[in-house]
């Protein structure tokens, strides 16, 4: 059965590694439906976010390939209720209708929108939330003359997560290669042992 | 040579000389071990050949006569020689022309450095002559690749693409460096040897309760059965591995890639799997009750259809790479590592045994196989050559001694199933990719891997018109190949795809060769051509014994085909004889 997965990726922070990685899913002709790459929480590491939809099976083995390159320290893929996850959104509207025909205060207020820019062409509203959330303002504001809207990609955090250190040693504990975490827990020497 | 290199390092630190981003690439090749090169130079790359002029007396340069032909030729040399095959093109269409051999090294696991020259750095993405985006092309058919731009990299990415190449599960890395960065003087303070890089990790780390568990299985096993692929020979696990099956008492075949892994007359070697494979190998896959996997990945020319593989057999399967684990086949027992160290933790705890009756059962399925298909390749009723007993008489005459390159096609599958080996790194052949066009070049590298053997390369007609240029490198180096062209006027191996599942509708299979003797002669290289069993043995032997390069090519049945084969879509046990 289908599902979305989000896989989360540490990576060396190397140019080329984006269409590496980016090729793994387009020769198994898999959509990636939302890619966001930043720096993580260790210093000259770098993360990638990638949502697919797809069995657990197929996801298993793409992200043992990705793990595969050389580049990259660690893949691990999670559904969707073992993460907090959040995308942005913005919305522009035209100033005068909104203003005429909406409350502008409710409407931010129903949906935790936020007023980014006011200006007297275009009002720039900034919604943060998941995929449903982000959707229901956009039927919302069609109705007002929604001029562009755009949406970010999903960034993610595993909910039972001590950070990455400590879910490295969890992941790599649940796999066969792993013997004696605590001295391969690469982090440990990677400050060290850069090369 | 270890005290030069330590000399060399010294100096160079001591001196903190200026040198050119070229010299330093052929400093990184001299300390890595590397003493012979394949290569075709071009604008690009030219800083880097005007540097090798001064080289010449540590580095041999081989000239081939296109880039495919050079990394095949890269890619013989590192197979029969264990170690890692270094290539030079220039940029654009130099480098284009590496992709082939890119893409067969990738899927068979070939340590390759291949080095191209690129444009200068500030015209990178401008559409330059000769500009290609080489990184982007070869990314997926490299293990790792990297441009430079710098003269400064130069020492510590070569180290790093050394390591990565050889390193695990090995495969092709290409660097690309700029014009610039050939040219630039710097401070250079030596080299040092990559051992570690923090995001890769080359070997699984070894678990015992896995060791335990594949031992137990093996040990309560009625009905074991070893299938062995090229990581025995990458490993160099070939002591480790006869260890493990002789204790056991284990039969064991092998993928094509796995052969001479094991001599072909020890007692458990049983044969080859897959679609052209023995007939016993095939249909005991179907019986076993414990399937032991050693470094072979389960590619679907050895399982035919996955649904019908093996589904009563519990799976043991030892791969260095865990990406390999469950990819086709699922593994009951996942021995992640590498076979060298995981095959004697597990002998280790093997109880003694001979399988008798197990393995008899190998011996029936041989006897059936013999009389459906050897005794006629063997001993055919028409006065027409098989070239099952070309392969046969070749074996007669080196002794299993030879190392054997082969093409791709019918002529292969008759030379894997027939050539003899007594030593292990033998067998040379595009075994992944099946890049037709890939023998001749390679057994040039696989001679200069392996000076002091005979090398033969078994080629079809319809493969050595694909490389047939590198006569003319064959002919400049003197190079001592034996070229053995099987000679069946057609594209046999589609030719019978044709006749059994395309009702004879022979479509461009069709092909005519040129008289190969005399393009043999253009070329300085001896040659005959035979047709008659009468002179085969003589033939043979003239060409063995021939001082330097010589073709033979001998005329064989044109619509013979071969068997055992499972057709595409079956499962191993439908294997046909016929
Ligand atoms: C580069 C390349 N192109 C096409 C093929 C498809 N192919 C596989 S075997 C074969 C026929 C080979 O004919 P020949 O070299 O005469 O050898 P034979 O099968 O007759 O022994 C072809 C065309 C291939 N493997 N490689």
């Amino acid at each position: 059965m289908k599902q979305e997965f989000t896989i989360t990726i540490y990576t060396e922070n190397q140019v080329g590694l984006l269409n590496r990685i980016a090729i793994l899913f387009s020769r198994r002709k898999i959509n990636i439906e939302s890619l966001n790459t930043s720096p993580s929480e260790v210093e000259s590491i770098h993360r990638f976010t990638i949502v697919i939809s797809e069995t657990e099976e197929v996801v298993r083995k793409i992200v043992r390939q990705i793990e595969k390159q050389v580049d990259v320290l660690k893949a691990y893929y999670n559904t969707n209720d073992e993460i907090i996850w959040q995308e942005l959104a913005l919305y522009k509207v035209p100033t005068e209708i909104i203003a005429e025909k909406v409350k502008v205060e409710r409407l931010l207020r129903t949906y935790g929108a936020r007023a980014v820019v006011i200006r007297k062409d275009y009002t720039i509203f900034e919604t943060t939330g998941q995929r449903e959330e982000t959707d229901t303002l956009i039927k919302v504001l069609e109705q007002f003359s929604l001029i562009e809207f755009v949406r970010s990609a999903r960034v993610a955090i595993i909910k039972d997560s001590k950070g990455f250190h400590e879910k490295l040693k969890e992941f790599e504990q649940a796999e066969p290669q792993i013997k004696n975490i605590e001295k391969t827990a690469i982090l440990d020497e990677a400050d060290t042992k850069i090369v | 040579m270890q005290t030069e290199i330590l000399d060399r390092q010294k100096k160079a630190q001591e001196e903190n000389a200026e040198i050119t981003g070229s010299q330093a690439l052929l400093e990184a090749l001299i300390i890595e071990g590397v003493n012979t090169i394949f290569g075709y130079p071009g604008g690009a790359i030219m800083p880097i050949y005007d540097a090798l002029y001064d080289y010449n007396d540590k580095l041999e340069h081989i000239l081939v006569r296109h880039e495919q032909g050079g990394i095949h030729a890269g890619q013989g040399y590192a197979r029969t020689s264990g170690k890692t095959g270094v290539v030079f093109a220039t940029s654009g269409p130099g480098a284009t022309n590496l992709v082939t051999g890119l893409a067969d090294a990738m899927i068979d696991s070939t340590p390759l450095v291949c080095i191209t020259g690129q444009v200068f750095a500030h015209l990178l993405g401008t559409d330059a002559f000769q500009e290609t985006d080489v990184i982007n092309i070869t990314t997926p058919v490299t293990k790792w690749n990297h441009q430079i731009t710098d003269a400064n990299e130069i020492p510590e990415v070569l180290a790093k693409a050394f390591y990565i190449a050889k390193s695990g599960r090995p495969g092709p890395v290409l660097i690309d460096i700029t014009k610039n960065a050939q040219l630039q003087k710097f401070n250079y303070s030596g080299y040092k040897k990559c051992t570690h890089i923090r995001s890769y990790r080359p070997k699984p780390i070894i678990r015992e309760e896995y060791i335990k568990a594949a031992a137990d299985m093996i040990n309560k096993a009625q009905k074991p059965f070893v299938i062995f692929g090229q990581g025995v020979i990458l490993g160099e696990a070939e002591q480790e591995f006869k260890q493990f099956i002789e204790k056991g008492g284990l039969p064991a075949a092998w993928t094509i890639l796995g052969l001479s892994a094991l001599e072909t007359d020890h007692p458990l070697n049983v044969g080859m799997l897959g679609m052209h494979g023995n007939y016993g190998p095939n249909v005991m896959t179907n019986q076993c009750d414990v399937l032991i996997a050693v470094g072979m990945r389960f590619d679907d020319r050895v399982t035919g259809r996955l649904d019908r593989y093996a589904k009563q057999a519990k799976v043991i399967h030892l791969d260095i790479d865990p990406s390999e684990i469950d990819k086709n086949v699922k593994a009951d027992v996942p021995v992640w590592g590498d076979c060298k160290q995981t095959l004697p933790m597990i002998t280790n705890l093997l109880e003694k045994r001979n399988h008798e009756n197990w393995l008899n059962g190998f011996t029936e399925c041989m006897k059936q196989e013999v009389e459906a298909v050897i005794d006629e390749e063997m001993h055919p009723k028409t006065d027409v050559l098989t070239m099952g007993e070309v392969i046969d008489q070749l074996n007669e005459l080196t002794k299993g001694d030879a190392v054997i390159v082969t093409d791709v096609g019918q002529h292969q599958m008759v030379a894997c199933r027939y050539a003899k080996f007594t030593k292990s790194k033998s067998n040379i052949t595009s075994g992944g990719l099946g890049t037709m066009g890939f023998a001749l070049p390679a057994a040039i590298g696989a001679k200069y891997g392996a000076k002091d053997r005979t090398v033969v390369a078994v080629i079809g007609d319809g493969g050595i018109q694909m490389t047939i240029q590198e006569l003319g490198t064959i002919m400049q180096n003197n190079i001592n190949v034996k070229i053995l062209i099987l000679n069946n006027r057609f594209l046999g191996m589609v030719r019978q795809w044709q006749q059994l599942f395309h009702e004879k509708r022979y479509s461009f299979v069709n092909i005519e060769s040129p008289d190969y003797v005399a393009v043999a002669k253009g070329y300085r290289i001896e040659g005959n051509s035979i047709e008659d069993r009468s002179k085969l043995v003589s033939a043979l032997d003239t060409m063995l014994k021939h001082d330097g390069p010589y073709l033979l090519e001998v005329f064989v049945g044109k619509e013979n085909n071969v068997f055992p084969m499972v057709p595409q879509g079956c499962g191993v046990s439908e294997v046909r004889l016929k």
